[in-house]
């Protein structure tokens, strides 16, 4: 479901050698505008001639598109009743009808943009959380990272499926229409998967906090927060953004799991609404392959194009990984 | 030692307690009145039905004060009481899920197992070896990309329906009778392995690309580059690395877990197995949140000994943390 592998990776703390070198890798942007110039210039350079991250980019870019324009192209909405009853795809119904007689397109649209509002909106809300926490508990130290941590860790090893199910049970059942209860859904998303968030961006403040430029901010009488905005979060950037991307992603997927075990926001379509409902209808038995497989590719392609795209991103920033 | 022990198994103590207290309010916070989900589904007559509430009311242990309930849920959970379940009334949760537990443990565990050993051993080999690695890492960034429950659903498409090679269903064919019998065993290993295997594929395309980026990490660190101006064969280098990049992802082993129980959960939804998956659908599509609650208490307790299993290995695999490992990095 999560990006384990990409978890670990981020997750630097048992590897101090080479976190530090990678920070210093990742962004050293000096306040200098010709450089910056130079330094976009020279990103650019790289961007385009990663395939990784051109392949990623666009991948994720289709979909959004799709997401944004195909329901405009279908005068059919996702739970409208009525159509052919298992039919396959025809210029009619592009991707075929459940056995209800809904039109697979329309759902698999509509069900692209909830997933795409879920990843954003709880991917975001989780590199929040996350980022406060951990400047907070790196930046601090003491006491305070004592408690952060200790939250961070329960948080981290409560199963998240258990909780999500408590909270979707209550809000569903209180009939929230359409949209926001995927916004609710999101909340709840970005409310439990913070964690690991949290513990990278410690260790990575923590590798950063005892740079003599941070020390210079301080003799200067910034204010903490100023100096974890200015000073300590642009010499992680890169990572930051990394970090948003795979919370994207694990969003989406959590996101998928949730409405497929049918805890998504009732009268409304997901894309793992569609596959739960093509499993309890018996699409398997029916062979009504247009049902299941659209909505399954539509989410793989997503979350995998952001996978690729973060690796392809890690190897720009970080000229060490790049293909000799 | 000692103390990164004590701080974690305090660490492990907080957590279990917060989530028994969530655990606890999940019948309470869950919409509808359980007691009377259960009457009217009796269609009982009115007078009986007031006189039914008095008892399961009793029965359930909701005629106290919300605190008292609170203290006596933990009284009950150490004598191993977890109540009884509204969806099959008169039996006891913890046997309900006591049947169930066996099937997800045989889907979980060799596939946890396997993913991981198959999947560092492969991401070691393709990292910077060109044609494997062009080969592993598309495949893997698809399998792990891929939501658990649709690849279940194209397995069983593809090797149930379609070539008719393996069922589509349940975890033993339903002439049977659960017993030691050669062609139990049989019919159960026919039945375990699609679910093993969508499980399986999902976490191994993780784990190689994880070690694969690790291992990258590792052959561009100075002390690889080190031993290779020293003259050390590649295979020696590359055995470090391995060494090495195996930490962070036994620490993603750990993150991992909440991820893959609940990918098995969805997985045996899909082949309606008989685990704690399924029994999770109906108990929700029952509202019987007594069982709802037992399997999560089971989950979050399986999940709480998986991670600690995971630290002590750590502990063992890793030098530094044998040595005496600051506590703070915990």
């Amino acid at each position: 479901m999560t990006a384990t592998g990409q978890d670990s990776r981020l997750d630097p703390q048992t590897r101090p050698g080479s976190d530090e070198s990678r920070a210093l890798a990742a962004g050293v942007t000096e306040p200098s505008p010709a450089r910056g110039a130079r330094e976009r210039r020279e990103f650019l350079y790289f961007a385009l001639r990663n395939t990784k991250l051109v392949i990623g980019l666009s991948t994720v870019l289709v979909f959004l598109l799709i997401a944004i324009f195909g329901p405009m192209l279908t005068d059919y909405t996702p739970l409208q009743f009525g159509g052919p009853v298992s039919e396959a795809p025809s210029s009619q119904h592009w991707l075929g009808t459940t056995s209800s007689g809904q039109d697979v397109y329309s759902q698999f649209v509509h069900g692209l943009r909830a997933s795409f509002l879920v990843g954003a909106l709880g991917g975001g809300l989780a590199a929040v959380i996350g980022m406060l926490v951990g400047f907070t508990a790196g930046f601090r130290g003491g006491v305070v990272d004592e408690v952060l941590n200790m939250l961070t860790n329960v948080v981290l090893v409560i199963p998240t499926l258990a909780l999500l199910i408590v909270i979707a049970g209550m809000t569903t059942s209180a009939g929230r229409p359409g949209v926001s209860g995927f916004t609710m859904e999101a909340l709840f998303i970005g409310a439990t998967s913070w964690p690991w968030a949290a513990r990278a961006v410690r260790a990575q403040t923590f590798s950063l906090v005892s740079r003599d430029f941070v020390d210079m901010a301080r003799l200067s009488g910034k204010s903490s927060w100023q100096i974890i905005a200015k000073e300590i979060a642009p010499n992680m950037s890169s990572y930051l953004f990394m970090m948003f991307i795979l919370l994207f992603g694990g969003a989406i997927l959590i996101g998928a799991t949730l409405d497929f075990i049918g805890l998504g926001p009732s009268n409304a379509m997901s894309l793992g609404l569609m596959l739960n409902n093509a499993v309890l209808w018996s699409a398997l038995l029916l062979g009504t392959w247009w049902w299941f497989i659209p909505p399954g590719v539509g989410i793989m392609a997503v979350v995998g194009g952001l996978y690729v795209m973060n690796v392809g991103l890690d190897e720009i920033f970080n000229p060490k990984l790049r293909e000799m | 030692v000692k103390r990164y022990f004590a701080r974690k198994l305090l660490m492990y103590l907080v957590t279990f307690f917060v989530a028994v207290t969530i655990d606890w309010a999940i019948p309470r916070l869950m919409p509808g009145d359980p007691v009377q989900g259960l009457i009217s589904r009796m269609q009982a007559q009115p007078e009986a039905a007031e006189a039914l509430t008095g008892y399961y009311t009793q029965a359930f242990g909701l005629d106290v004060p919300v605190w008292k309930q609170y203290l006596n849920f933990w009284a009950a959970l150490f004598h191993g009481d977890l109540g009884r379940s509204i969806w099959q009334f008169p039996r006891p949760v913890t046997e309900l899920i006591l049947e169930a537990v066996p099937y997800t443990l045989a889907l979980l565990i060799p596939a946890i197992l396997l993913s991981f050993l198959a999947g560092n051993k492969v991401g070691a080999l393709a990292a910077r070896r060109r044609v494997l690695d062009n080969t592993v890492l598309p495949l893997g960034y698809v399998l792990t990309a891929t939501p658990y429950m649709w690849l279940a659903i194209v397995l069983a498409y593809v090797f149930g329906s379609i070539a008719g090679i393996f069922p589509l269903s349940g975890a033993y064919s339903y002439a049977l009778q659960p017993a030691w019998s050669w062609e139990f065993v049989t019919s159960f290993l026919y039945h375990w392995f699609l679910p093993f295997a969508s499980l399986f594929l999902v976490g191994f395309g993780g784990w190689a690309i994880g070690m694969r980026n690790m291992i990258i990490y590792e052959l561009e660190s100075d002390y690889s580059h080190y031993l290779e101006a020293l003259g050390a064969p590649r295979r020696l280098v590359r055995k470090y690395a391995y060494r090495n990049a195996m930490l962070p992802q036994i620490t993603g082993l750990a993150l991992a877990l909440g991820a893959v129980v609940a990918g098995a959960l969805v997985t045996e939804v899909v082949f309606t197995y008989p685990g704690l998956g399924s029994m999770i659908l109906s108990s929700i599509q029952n509202r019987d949140y007594f069982l709802l609650q037992g399997i999560f208490l089971f989950i979050i307790v399986g999940v709480l000994i998986a991670n600690f299993i995971v630290d002590i290995v750590y502990v063992l695999v890793d030098p530094r943390t044998r040595i005496g490992m600051q506590g703070g990095q915990t």
